[in-house]
């Protein structure tokens, strides 16, 4: 067993027990700190197979943005605690889909690539580069205006809506709500 | 006895990393079949994709191709995306129908 893989087996393992632990916890804020170890460990496993830019893009976007997405919407939304209220009834079925996807792919994976070994080589960002900007220019220029598209979406989407009708209509309630405050005024004044 | 040449060399087996994002790939099934609260499927969805990843980077390392690591940031992206577009409507449904369990969620089914 290498150096790589001894670091790579405590990576894992905290990974797992992080994305376990992630799909079981009983606090959704717990859960969502169980999310930041398992794509922490996720990224220490792209450093330790020598690609070191896509090992700081996860650190960037998951850990820093994705989660904070994921615990602002947690709070906007005053999620309850407790596991008969975050889970549904069909946890033993769920189970059992999870524990029969994982056999089959351990399954399959021990049958093919049973022996195969990575020797790892260093890749720069420079090389990660010019692969995007000479094989993959048209999928990355198509991706960029997702992006935008997806996030211009989201801010339509997730905004209150305000009506050209609403100024009049707010004014209304105003007029309405200073009467009663000028009339018993003027009633006690004689 | 693991001689001090093999300890140092800088290799890996394979299937250690395609069986770890198995496991992901499996809890983020269970996670999303089971769970209740839609901000806890999205983050489910998310381990799906990250195993995706994982996948990914290990087959490039395999194969001494960078496609793969190219790939892996695309699925990023556009994890990014739908996590932004996802928890845009489950913010809305909150607002609407004060819940975002996905089960009382049920105004198209018959």
């Amino acid at each position: 067993m290498t150096a790589q893989e001894v670091v790579f087996l405590i990576l894992a393992v905290i990974g797992g027990v992080g994305a376990i632990r992630l799909v079981t916890a009983r606090n959704v804020v717990h859960a969502a700190l169980y999310l930041v170890v398992t794509l922490a460990m996720v990224g220490g496993t792209y450093l330790l197979l020598a690609a070191e830019f896509l090992a700081w893009v996860q650190v960037l976007i998951y850990v820093g943005a994705i989660v904070v997405l994921v615990l602002f919407s947690l709070m906007l939304t005053k999620a309850p605690i407790g596991q008969e209220t975050l889970d549904n009834q069909q946890r033993g079925f769920a189970f059992l889909a999870g524990a029969g996807i994982l056999a089959g792919l351990v399954f399959l994976i021990q049958g093919d690539f049973g022996g195969k070994w990575i020797s790892l080589q260093p890749v720069t960002t420079a090389q990660v580069g010019v692969s995007i900007f000479r094989d993959f220019v048209l999928p990355f220029e198509v991706v960029s205006v997702l992006l935008l598209a997806a996030l211009v979406g989201a801010v339509v989407i997730a905004r209150k809506d305000e009506g050209p009708a609403e100024p009049p209509e707010r004014r209304v309630p105003l007029i309405g709500r200073r009467e009663p405050t000028v009339g018993p005024r003027e009633g006690a004044r004689p | 006895m693991i001689g001090i040449a093999t300890v140092l060399a800088a290799t890996i087996r394979l299937p250690f990393l395609l069986v770890f994002a198995a496991v992901l790939f499996s809890a983020g099934v269970y996670g999303v079949l089971a769970r209740r609260n839609a901000v806890l499927v999205l983050m489910s969805i998310e381990l799906m994709l990250n195993a995706v990843n994982v996948n990914l980077v290990a087959f490039s390392a395999y194969l001494h191709q960078l496609t793969g690591q190219v790939f892996a940031l695309f699925v990023i992206t556009v994890a990014a995306a739908e996590i932004g577009i996802g928890l845009a409507i489950v913010i809305l449904i909150y607002r609407n129908r004060e819940t975002i369990n996905v089960d009382e969620i049920d105004l198209l089914k018959w």
